[in-house]
């Protein structure tokens, strides 16, 4: 084999390839061919190193520099200085936002000091396109210590003893789900693979799929062994083009070494594993509507109980887990029970993997122990808030969970503590809100989401959402009557009390979380007509501080409706008729003479 | 490219193909050998001392060993000059090596652990 003085790993998640890291990679490798490196240093690509923020991000080994931001045209210089002369590109490296120091090694960063990294080992160190560089960190070395010392029983013992509970959004213990599976009647069963990742700015599992996928086949096939079924789905969005491509690429790779198929590894266990393409409608994440979904039926789900344990994909007793969820499986094969339940707090074990977004400085993936509190990740982790604004409130969840105030911060991230709160943990999606948010808009926002996306059949999520939606509407376009919020509550109440399924059940909670916790917001608008926040536009006018104003005019030239007149070195003063509340001026004003009111 | 039958098999796959991700893992308990590759160095004849000590490398089949490169550190006529440190013990600097003397370099010492006394910087 030969024997590379240097690896250069590019990142080539959906993030850094939106923001040309499929440049890059070209680039060097046109440049290590051209001066005559190819022999010594090997180019590669990986999955999601967490810091999407900056991406296209590289890291070169074996000293693991990580370098940020990379552009095409940065690369001759990293070749020249870094890979031939030894000298560090100071400039590219990631600069931490507290201090002036640049930091050389990703692993040195505060980002990526505090995570613990298990459903994530993989992703960005391995390429996962070449199934040896996973065999290699040990992979589908689970598979074969199940399939030849262990019982079927004995595995799920293993899993129930680690304490995993899903995290796909419900939480419910992993082990009792595979003993229920195992327990069912009947001789075909099959193993699902939930990838149906639908919350607003969630890419956990589209990360690991991406970054990783040969972690989920492996752990299919445990799960396979454990409750005695020997074909498994894979039921991913059409949407994640890059997921579909590498998972195609790793069955593909697993057959034709036999790790999936006939007969694997000489034990005489058949498991094979397919995909199915979902069009990304979010009720498809729901089990009873993916089941259908994969039969060839609408998107719908159904009443539960028969579970799908019992009565799942036609019919049979299916085992449905998402991909972080199967990408924790082989490290708890392999390092035991007791290691994994080691890792994060007494009623939530392990890691959690969130995808942080919003109005945050590190926007990117990280996977933290369990039981770190929110401030630590907003803070430590996340790099705080931009532009100094003020925290407000942390959405967890997504569209099913809630919003959480400054006064929670310093709560741990526990499943149960989560939900206390009035939010949940939910898949992983956290989106971080600062003061210029309005917590009325939000609800909107998450209630027009799942507004759109309701399949329809039960009347309480199909008209009761649409209710609490219209609601909302007129209350942040100025029209909020008094009893608007009495209404909101009883309709929230009734819908999570009798609507079908898991959407409709959890889709009132953004209302009741952020009535709980900003009320006077809510009240605010319906009462003084004001929006507290200055975001709802029908509730905000402009204005011009005569004061401040220096009359140079430029706001009047930036006004696309000509709404703002004045003498040159005068005051000017904004029509409010003709005003459309674009922010122009406010932007373009270098004497902070306008206010929003 | 073919089926894997056994464990054993799957185990012999898994060792052969460390060596894939082996330098991105541990490096900072594996000995590092750095060559000088300043200007200086390189127009003395670095990258021929580069290149001898990867071959030897790869002969070898050595694992435990990362090689990287770096700028100038002003001992220009010394050059080619190249630093062994292996873990937990001072670093080792050579002077005037050539691709042959580099080759020994790697078997003397990464391998066999014997400091050659006669090609270290002298005291000056």
């Amino acid at each position: 084999m030969e024997f590379y003085r240097a690896h250069v790993l590019v990142c080539r998640g959906t993030g850094c390839t939106a923001s040309g890291s499929e440049s890059v990679m070209e680039a060097f490798e046109k440049e290590i061919e051209k001066r005559g490196l190819s022999k010594e240093v090997k180019v590669l690509l990986t999955g999601c190193l967490g810091l999407c923020e900056l991406g296209p991000n590289i890291i070169i080994y074996p000293e693991g520099t990580y370098y940020c931001k990379v552009k095409a045209e940065d690369v001759p210089e990293i070749v020249e200085e870094h890979l031939v002369k030894g000298r560090i590109v100071e400039r590219l490296l990631y600069k931490e936002r507290t201090a002036e120091e640049r930091m050389r090694a990703l692993t040195d960063i505060n980002f990526y000091k505090r995570q613990k990294r298990i459903a994530l080992r993989n992703c960005g160190l391995i390429n996962p396109e070449v199934i040896e560089e996973y065999i290699a960190n040990d992979g589908y070395m689970a598979l074969a210590k199940v399939l030849t010392e262990m019982t079927p029983q004995q595995v799920i013992d293993e899993v129930t003893k680690s304490g995993l509970r899903g995290r796909g959004g419900g939480g419910f213990p992993t082990g009792k789900k595979w003993q229920f599976a195992k327990d069912a009647p009947g001789d075909v069963k099959y193993v699902v693979c939930n990838g149906d990742e639908g919350d607003p700015g969630a890419f956990m599992d589209r990360s690991i799929l991406e970054g990783d996928p040969h972690t989920v086949l492996e752990a299919m096939a445990i799960a396979g062994y454990a409750i005695g079924a020997r074909e498994g789905y894979i039921y991913v969005r059409a949407e994640y083009p890059l997921a579909v491509k590498r998972l195609e690429i790793a069955i593909e790779q697993a057959r034709e070494r036999g790790l999936l198929g006939k007969n694997i590894l000489g034990t005489g266990f058949d498991f094979d594993i397919f995909l199915r393409l979902g069009s990304g409608a979010f009720v498809c994440g729901e089990e009873t509507a993916l089941l259908a979904s994969i039969e060839g039926r609408r998107g719908e789900p159904r009443p539960r109980p028969p579970f799908p344990a019992i009565e799942g994909l036609w019919g049979k007793p299916t085992l449905i887990n998402n991909v972080e969820t199967f990408a924790n499986i082989p490290p708890i094969i392999l390092n035991g029970a007791e290691w994994f339940a080691s890792i994060g707090t007494e009623r939530s074990k392990g890691t959690k993997v969130f995808a942080i977004g919003g109005k945050i400085n590190n926007t990117g993936l990280v996977e933290i122990p369990m039981g770190m509190t929110l401030r630590e990740v907003i803070y430590d982790i996340g790099g705080g808030i931009p532009n100094g604004k003020k925290f407000k409130a942390v959405q967890t969840g997504g569209p099913s969970g809630g919003c959480i105030p400054a006064e929670l911060l310093d709560m741990p991230i526990e499943y149960d503590t989560l939900t206390q709160a009035g939010s949940m943990m939910g898949s992983g999606g956290m989106i971080v809100m600062d003061e210029d948010t309005c917590m009325v808009d939000i609800a909107k926002f998450f209630l027009t989401f799942t507004q759109d996306e309701s399949c329809g059949k039960c009347p309480p999520c199909r008209i009761g959402t649409k209710r609490m939606l219209e609601i909302l509407e007129r209350i942040t376009n100025g029209e909020g009557r008094e009893g608007d919020i009495e209404l909101l509550e009883t309709l929230a109440k009734n819908i999570k009390a009798s609507a079908l399924c898991g959407l409709g059940q959890t889709a009132p909670n953004p209302v009741l979380s952020t009535l709980r916790y900003f009320r006077h917001e809510y009240e605010a608008h319906i009462k003084e007509k004001k929006c507290p926040a200055g975001a709802c536009r029908a509730l905000i006018t402009y204005e011009i501080i005569a004061e401040k104003c220096k009359g140079c005019g430029l706001c009047a030239k930036v006004c696309p409706v000509g709404a703002i007149s004045g003498e040159r070195r005068q005051p000017h003063v904004i029509d409010k008729e003709k005003c459309i509340k674009c922010n122009s001026c406010i932007e373009r004003c270098p004497f902070g003479a306008i206010v929003k009111k | 490219m073919g089926v894997i039958k056994s464990i054993e098999e799957l185990e012999k796959i898994r060792d052969q193909a460390r060596e894939l991700i082996n330098l991105r893992k541990d490096n900072e308990n594996k000995t590092r050998i750095v060559v000088g590759m300043g200007t200086c160095g390189i127009s003395a004849g670095a990258r021929e001392v580069l290149m001898a000590i990867l071959d030897e490398i790869k002969k070898r089949n050595l694992t435990d060993v990362v090689v990287t490169e770096t700028g100038c550190i002003g001992m220009c006529r010394f050059e080619p000059l190249v630093d062994v440190i292996k873990p937990n013990q001072p670093k080792v600097t050579y002077v005037n090596v050539n691709p042959e003397k580099a080759r020994q370099i790697v078997a003397r010492h990464v391998v066999n652990n014997q400091v050659i006394d006669e090609w270290v910087i002298p005291n000056i």
